[in-house]
């Protein structure tokens, strides 16, 4: 039987970022990463900019080629994990192999969910919109002449329409909701976006759903027949907790862990967009299946894998996006009172309450905002802060003049 | 490791570190090129009231563009963090996540950062070396 000091399945951001924790500490010791997929660790956000052109196969590698080389990593690729057996501390893998190993992070992300729709199994031409495969598919199929009908509104759906644009025909999204992104903006963000992206010529059905299929029809519950060629479905992903769950492992929405990204087996980790995490800006358990988030949740599984000392304790939401060269970024929950400021082509908007930067949208112009970001994750009062100065635009001017010396001056060569 | 501090007490608000980066990362022979041209330096001048100091990357040891990068365009070498714009798509993750807002998007839709002039034919700070008043210093911290 094969033996590592450290097994880790999942081979994408939290993966990844174990692999790195577990070499802060400890250079030696073995480590295999399990992958279902038959690829070199590649970036999944960036299937849309695959597309697109933006990038290929080899810049949208997350980590040089000889990453593993370099670390000292096994890779056994194109293999499922399917089973954990805790106490003889052994992986099963779907072709029989049993794996052995001491410390253990299950990086299962995510499976893309699809809803109940009649008919569905009579669309030839459908796809979900999530792993390298999934692109490179969807790619094969795209042609001018082919009208699209991509369900759901939210990130991957938008950045589908936006990576298939110059490929496709007429591409109509629909959703059951009554805006467009609506877990990461505020209704007037959702309608700038939506304005910008609708000039493109992307066309959107919101309040509705689809019913049923017959072949190329979706019959919409408002009575309305939309004819598509191909079909995205793009409605959300669930957590991956089988595994975990199956081992007897803690799972609330996502797979439970602690700060140390533990799970509630002994030495199992997990991390990514199977667990859920403590949003501080909510005080509540959520999932954010973010890559920023699960290569932090990794890279602190891996060091307390191997030994070291690392919390994970400063969980928010944030995304970076882009539509069509409109960026926004957008942090934290949106709760508490508010400041607005806009003009033609840019939108702020801050949430603060009980003193904290809870939660902000910028779109458009987006400099600075990581200092917004760091307000909220590191909890800084705003009764310390300059917040006139920092409402009208992000800067480290607003903050006392012994933390702009601790962020900009050598304070090791003069007192502050 | 050295890096770039800024001495807000003899900070002149001169912007001419501005100058001096848009310059040695823009391939241009003299400097005089630059006139009528909107620079989009790495390095910023701050200003409010009198007070004025630069603001580039810190190098940070723990960086959070880096953990957050989505492709992998970013990465520590020798505790220096570089960008790689052939693999940047210009996603503004790290413009999110920089505490100190030192990471901007570049003409060409990809990001810049402060690479402490390693990458271009300067070789070391010319921020630093073309402040007049050593209002910006490259030391060991």
């Amino acid at each position: 039987m094969k033996s590592f000091k450290y097994v880790i399945i999942g081979n994408s951001a939290a993966g990844i970022g174990c692999a790195e924790g577990i070499r802060q500490i400890d250079k030696k010791g073995t480590i295999a990463i399990i992958s279902d997929e038959k690829h070199h660790t590649y970036s999944r956000p960036l299937i849309s900019y695959l597309l697109e052109g933006k990038t290929d196969l080899q810049r949208m590698k997350y980590r040089p080629d000889n990453f593993y080389k370099q670390h000292n990593i096994v890779l056994i690729s194109g293999e499922k994990a399917v089973s954990i057996n805790k106490e003889s501390k052994t992986i099963k893998l779907e072709k029989g192999e049993e794996i052995k190993y001491e410390k253990l992070l299950a990086a299962l992300g995510s499976s893309p969910f699809i809803p109940p729709m009649d008919g569905l199994e009579q669309v030839k031409s459908k796809f979900t919109f999530m792993k390298l495969d999934d692109a490179i598919n969807l790619d094969k199929e795209l042609s001018k002449d082919k009208k699209v009908l991509i369900v759901g509104a939210g990130l991957i759906g938008l950045k589908c329409a936006e990576g298939i644009y110059k490929k496709s025909g007429k591409i109509t999204i629909i959703d059951l909701a009554n805006r467009i992104l609506p877990s990461i903006l505020d209704e007037d963000g959702s309608v700038i976006i939506q304005k910008h992206i609708e000039s493109k010529g992307i066309h959107f059905i919101l309040n509705d759903s689809v019913s049923r299929f017959e072949s190329n029809s979706a019959f919409l519950k408002s009575g309305n027949i939309i004819e598509f060629d191909i079909l995205v479905i793009a409605v959300g992903v669930r957590p991956n907790v089988s595994l975990i769950k199956n081992a007897g492992g803690k799972i609330n929405k996502g797979i439970w862990t602690n700060e140390k990204c533990e799970t509630s087996l002994p030495d199992i980790y997990s991390a990514g967009d199977c667990t859920e995490s403590f949003d501080i800006t909510c005080d509540k358990e959520r999932i954010l299946a973010l890559l920023p988030n699960a290569y932090m949740q990794g890279e602190c599984a891996g060091i307390n894998m191997a030994g070291g000392q690392k919390l994970y304790d400063k969980a928010i939401p944030m995304n970076a996006i882009g539509f069509f060269g409109l960026h926004l970024i957008t942090a934290g929950s949106y709760e508490g009172n508010f400041f607005v400021k806009s003009d033609k082509s840019n939108y702020k908007k801050l949430f603060f309450k009980d003193d904290l930067l809870k939660g902000y949208i910028m779109i458009g112009d987006v400099n600075r905002g990581g200092i917004y970001t760091r307000i909220i994750r590191e909890k800084i009062p705003l009764s310390t802060l300059d917040f006139e100065l920092i409402k009208e635009r992000p800067q480290l001017m607003a903050f006392e003049l012994n933390e702009r010396k601790k962020m900009l001056a050598n304070i090791s060569e003069r007192s502050v | 490791m050295k890096r770039i501090y800024a001495r807000e007490e003899w900070c002149l608000g001169c912007h001419l570190c501005e100058y001096n980066c848009a310059f040695a990362n823009s391939g241009l022979d003299t400097m005089t090129k630059l006139k009528g041209i909107k620079i989009n330096p790495r390095i910023q001048v701050e200003e409010n009231d009198g007070i004025f100091y630069a603001v580039s990357c810190r190098h940070c040891e723990e960086p959070l563009c880096v953990k957050g990068c989505i492709t992998g365009a970013l990465s520590i070498k020798d505790g220096v963090i570089h960008i790689n714009k052939e693999k940047c798509v210009g996603c503004f993750t790290c413009i999110l996540s920089c505490p100190y807002g030192c990471i901007m998007p570049a003409e060409t839709g990809v990001i810049q950062k402060c690479e402490l002039c390693q990458t271009n034919s300067k070789g070391s700070p010319a921020c630093v070396s073309g402040c007049p008043n050593r209002a910006i210093v490259f030391e060991e911290g």
